[in-house]
């Protein structure tokens, strides 16, 4: 008897994206520090494309500011490129190119420049990295003319997401939770034994989690690819223990905000992310939201983030700051109280 | 709409035998002196503008500059990407002098604006230039430009511009190390007027500029004359190795600004303002070509306070957000 095949890992689901984009087009290039082989990357997601690419990938000296730059310049010249920074808390220093430049060109000489740069940024901490290695960024990229926010989930499909982003011509971020790479993609609209899922109508949709046949929920969830695991498992709890139903609702897309027509079904709407808190995403989508749902909204929608804080090193520690499954177990179950 | 005046094509000009003084003149194209003065009555005319209030924002003018874009304008081709930054004019008309009505419009906010007024001054991109208004910005991203040209097998380089002030940047260090290890080509020209807005170099910078680019292994080349022809006899050959070999290429051009950094932010005493006018070009030129020079002089000076009057005239710039 044959093993049934298993779904692939998020980290060789987005390898073989990269392969397959390079492969399609001979215009993609890949910059990045330490992505050359035998290395690969450090969290081995390009491992395998300087052998077959050969020049269009690039292992790059530590300069964040200057490869994204490099990157821009490419693609101003009509090419496209992919970025990675080894840990997305690093973007902070390619921050003038990707606020002042790649950004801004897309409209700032009176006509749209098209500008196919997709800057990859390995996101969040439980994995004990420390402070300047662990956070969730997202949100100092929101807001930024011409800039998207994008982010991986184990719902989407890489290549698309990738593809898509380059023919909208505007540079993106794409937020990689680190811990999602050892997760597996969800397929064939199946999660697990309770909930099951719609696929996005577009590369960059919003993924709808819910339970066959059911369409009122007591909460919608809404949250980013990398907390999507976390929202599961609140989810799991909240029906079995608290016969509490929710729905999850993942968009790959962070900013500019779009639910895609896709109301949230429950009585109570919670934002879920892993960034501190203060100026955050959720904020963001629930000034989104508000006036679509101020009708039939009960109470004001949750918002769960990690701790107004540092990210300590230790891993007990760090479990202090960040969201975890019973943060959001206890943020709805407080909301609903 | 007014017209750019056009030299008719003559052999060049040699120089008149002046007394003793600074090192005699090369022969000089009619056409570079048209653009030498185009772009000096230009930048004069913003200054000029900006008195009466009819500038907004701000401006900054390359006055005692010009000759560095159009000593170097024979030396590039069409499909050279140029890099520009916040002080562009004279690099944009050394090369397009026929957008200086578009240009004007552009920093007027007036339509038929290079673009549609959202960039003004300091961004500015047409064909194969591009102007952005932080230092240091263009450099990573010209090294990245450069690698495409190469790619594309045509020879073509990637020129950028930089002010003396902008080495206290990171990101010019990122790039010429990344120029260097990529074998991009490159060229870096350096405009070192020996002030960075209201600080001297001396008191901006330590070592020298030749000493940083040295420490990456990069060729470079220190220009201190006027004169467009020896400068370009100069500049040929290493300007042809930058795309024949790809490698990059930094020159380092002694020069002086004459006027204020922006508007009337010239915090320089008298006496120093005097040394930044010993040698400029314009007297020199005057003197050595005196009958040529005069009636050019006229001629452009007239062309630009007609342009002045004819965009002025222009409605304002569209533009939809988007």
């Amino acid at each position: 008897m044959r093993e049934p095949v298993r779904a692939e890992r998020v980290s060789e689901h987005l390898n073989r994206a990269l392969h397959d984009v390079l492969a399609a087009d001979p215009a993609v290039h890949v910059l990045g520090e330490d992505i050359a082989d035998p290395y690969g990357g450090a969290f081995k997601i390009t491992k395998g494309l300087s052998s077959r690419f050969g020049e269009r990938v690039r292992s790059t000296p530590i300069s964040e500011s200057a490869i994204v730059g490099a990157g821009a310049g490419l693609a101003l010249g009509g090419d496209k490129a992919i970025v990675e920074i080894m840990f997305a808390d690093f973007a902070a220093l390619a921050f003038d190119q990707l606020l002042n430049f790649a950004s801004k060109s897309t409209a700032m000489y009176g006509r749209p420049v098209p500008m196919p740069l997709i800057v990859r940024c390995p996101s969040g901490g439980r994995r004990g990295y420390g402070p300047t290695h662990s956070q969730s960024p997202q949100k100092h990229f929101l807001g930024v003319p011409g800039l998207s926010v994008l982010e991986l989930t184990p719902f989407h499909d890489a290549r698309a997401l990738l593809e898509d982003g380059f023919a909208a011509g505007r540079p993106a971020l794409l937020f990689e939770d680190k811990v999602l790479y050892t997760r597996r993609m969800f397929r064939d609209g199946v999660v697990d034994e309770l909930f099951r899922y719609e696929p996005p109508d577009r590369p960059d949709g919003v993924v709808r989690v819910g339970v066959e046949g059911v369409t009122g929920y007591d909460c919608t969830i809404i949250a980013p690819g990398g907390m999507a695991h976390r929202a599961l498992e609140a989810m799991r709890e909240l029906l079995l223990e608290h016969d509490v139903l929710c729905e999850l609702l993942v968009p790959a897309r962070l900013y500019p905000f779009d639910l895609g027509g896709l109301l949230p079904r429950g009585r109570h709407v919670c934002v879920a992310e892993d960034g501190p808190a203060g100026g955050t995403w959720g904020a963001e989508v629930a000034t989104r939201l508000y006036p679509v749902l101020w009708g039939r909204l009960a109470r004001p929608i949750t918002l769960v983030s990690a701790a107004d804080s540092i990210i300590p090193a230790a891993p007990h520690l760090e479990r202090e700051v960040l969201v975890h499954a019973h943060t959001i177990r206890l943020a709805v179950l407080e909301a609903l109280a | 709409m007014t017209r750019t005046p056009v030299s008719p094509a003559r052999p060049p000009l040699e120089p008149v035998a002046g007394p003793a003084g600074p090192p005699a003149l090369g022969p000089l194209d009619a056409a570079d002196l048209d653009r030498l003065l185009l772009i000096r009555h230009f930048e004069n005319a913003l200054l000029r503008l900006f008195g009466e209030g009819l500038l907004s924002g701000t401006t900054h003018t390359c006055l005692g500059q010009e000759h560095v874009p159009v000593a170097l304008n024979p030396l590039l081709r069409e499909d050279d990407f140029t890099f520009s930054h916040h002080r562009g004019h004279g690099h944009f008309l050394a090369r397009y002098p026929e957008e200086a009505p578009a240009l004007l419009a552009e920093i007027m906010g007036r339509r038929g604006a290079l673009c549609d007024g959202v960039g003004g001054s300091q961004h500015v991109y047409h064909r194969t230039f591009m102007s952005t208004g932080v230092q240091g910005e263009s450099l990573p991203v010209a090294v990245g430009m450069a690698l495409r040209l190469r790619r594309a097998g045509h020879g073509a380089l990637a020129c950028a511009y930089l002010g003396d002030g902008t080495w206290g940047e990171g990101s010019v260090y990122e790039a010429l190390n990344l120029a260097a290890l990529w074998n991009a080509p490159l060229l870096v020209v350096v405009e070192n007027n020996g002030i960075a807005q209201s600080t001297p170099t001396e008191r901006g910078m330590a070592g020298t500029i030749a000493g940083r680019v040295a420490a990456f292994g990069l060729p470079y080349r220190r220009v201190e004359s006027i004169d467009l022809a020896a400068v370009r006899a100069e500049l040929a050959g290493p300007v042809a190795a930058v795309r024949k070999e790809a490698s990059p290429l930094v020159v380092e051009f002694v020069t002086r600004r004459l006027g204020p950094h922006s508007k009337g932010d010239d915090t320089r005493t008298a006496d120093e303002l005097r040394r930044a006018r010993a040698g400029d070009w314009y007297e020199r030129y005057a003197a050595a070509f005196p009958r040529a020079f005069a009636a050019a002089d006229a001629t452009w000076r007239g062309y630009v306070d007609d342009l002045v009057a004819e965009v002025s005239s222009r409605p304002p710039a569209l533009w939809t957000v988007r």
